[in-house]
């Protein structure tokens, strides 16, 4: 008989013991060991897409800052090229005042130069005139310049129209001691001629009128007389503005040609 | 010469009887049992685990998608039964190479033991999955006349079960032992390897058969429907 039954029935229990024993030490740590395995690569997995996600939502965030950054900059470039652009247009404007103002300056300054250079040479071409006049008066007439100004002074108040007169008449009466009538001339009148003057005077204007003396060099050789803001005058100044015409047309016929 | 390892008495009293059947059983078990509580004693549950770890992961795993494969749509709930059928007849297998040692499977007292367990878990895994009524019926299905057919199948196919594995494992065992005494050079190794090989087909035979059958017996039966008239 091949069949041995207490065998049959050993085997039996050493089966189901078998069973037991590799459920308890095979099976189930092993596949716990699997489904750990699982659980944490799943749990990984989880959390790279979580830390994906994350990683994404920053990204966003940066690339959104980044938009804003570059907007940001270039509405301060642009504001700053505006400010710089106006600093430029205003920096111009100052500087082209600036040099509108020191043009007129200069200008001034020139014109300035030029009529007190112009001054100066009246003052001394009046002053050679007179100087030469003088000595062409004193070689060729044996006159002086002062007698002989003083003879041209009373011819002229002599031959003054009557409207000048009368207001100078006026002009008179209104004087009195504390405003009494001038009599100016570039150099010292001697006597003789102070006595001549108000000779004339006093026959022209029919009164004897109080009159003081003064010595005005910027009369250029002339003889002034007022009263109340009234006048009446001779001086060679209207023969050297002559003469100042006559060399300003000369130096400009100079500089066309 | 012994036709079965259950010839082969150690030690007897009445009829208590310690051979080398249920010998080699214990050791085969010892070796099962001892080298899968070392290895799963530190198992490693990150990236990062020992080779035999892996042996035995891709074992178990190869295992469960086997039983899936068949039908069984909860491969654990039958993992330790089908898994330990095929382990013990494997490893049964794979100790002949060691000199001496006779597998328990070529034992046809361990063969109809397993046929009975298997015998007595098919109708166990179909009353629970089923129930008892459901399972019951299956036997006279299509008909009630096939009852007496049914319940004869569930022997024959037990039997086929035991007297297929003790035959196929005697019969190498045998057939070693003959040729180790005629030809006792470079035969008997190639005898041993194909004896390898047939042991091993026969283990995963034994456990899809049983997998099919277990499968057979918790599956439900679709809803009869009604030919249309």
């Amino acid at each position: 008989m091949l069949i041995d039954w207490f065998t049959v029935g050993a085997q039996l229990l050493n089966f189901i013991i078998l069973v037991w024993l590799m459920k308890r030490f095979l099976y189930q740590p092993v596949l716990n060991a699997i489904a750990a395995r699982e659980q944490k690569i799943a749990a990984q997995l989880a959390d790279a897409a979580a830390t994906k996600a994350e990683a994404h939502k920053q990204q966003h965030v940066f690339e959104q800052k980044n938009q804003a950054f570059d907007e940001q900059r270039a509405e301060l470039l642009r504001q700053a090229t505006d400010a710089a652009t106006a600093e430029g247009k205003r920096l111009r404007l100052e500087a082209r005042q600036a040099a509108d103002t020191a043009s007129a300056a200069r200008a001034k300054a020139l014109l300035t130069d030029t009529q007190q250079l112009h001054a100066e040479i009246v003052r001394h071409t009046q002053q050679q005139v007179f100087d030469i006049s003088r000595r062409v008066l004193r070689d060729l007439a044996d006159v002086s310049l002062e007698q002989q100004a003083c003879t041209v002074f009373i011819q002229r108040l002599r031959a003054a129209d009557a409207t000048t007169l009368a207001a100078l008449n006026t002009a008179l009466k209104a004087t009195d001691e504390s405003a009494t009538a001038l009599l100016r001339s570039a150099f010292d009148l001697p006597v003789a001629q102070q006595v001549a003057i108000q000779s004339a005077l006093d026959d022209t204007f029919g009164q004897a009128i109080a009159l003081t003396f003064e010595t005005a060099p910027e009369l250029v050789g002339g003889i002034e007389f007022s009263a109340q803001g009234q006048k009446l005058a001779w001086s060679i100044a209207g023969y050297l503005s002559e003469l100042s015409s006559a060399l300003d047309e000369s130096s400009t016929a100079t500089g066309a040609a | 010469m012994r036709l079965t390892p259950d010839a082969w008495i150690f030690w007897q009293y009445g009829f208590i009887k310690l051979n080398a059947t249920i010998l080699f059983t214990w050791a085969l078990m010892a070796v099962l049992v001892l080298g899968a509580a070392l290895i799963t004693r530190r198992l490693a549950t990150g990236h990062e685990r020992s080779r035999w770890q892996n042996l035995l992961e891709i074992v178990v795993t190869a295992i469960m998608g086997q039983i899936k494969d068949v039908g069984l749509q909860n491969p654990r709930r039958y993992l330790s039964f089908l898994g330990t059928l095929f382990l013990f007849v494997a490893a049964a297998a794979l100790a002949t190479v060691i000199p001496g040692f006779e597998p328990p499977t070529a034992s046809l007292s361990t063969t109809v033991a397993l046929a009975l367990c298997v015998l007595v878990a098919v109708p166990l895994f179909g009353i629970s999955s089923q129930g008892l009524l459901a399972y019951l019926k299956s036997y006279m299905q299509p008909t009630p006349i096939m009852l007496p057919f049914n319940l004869i199948s569930e022997v024959s196919r037990t039997l086929a079960l035991a007297v297929r594995l003790f035959g196929n494992m005697m019969s190498g065992a045998m057939i070693i032992a003959i040729l180790l005494s005629i030809t006792p050079f470079v035969f008997p190794i190639v005898m041993t390897l194909l004896g390898l090989l047939t042991g091993m087909v026969q283990a995963y035979i034994f456990t899809i058969l049983a997998a099919v059958y277990i499968a057979a017996a918790t599956r439900t039966s679709p809803p009869l429907t009604k030919p249309e008239a």
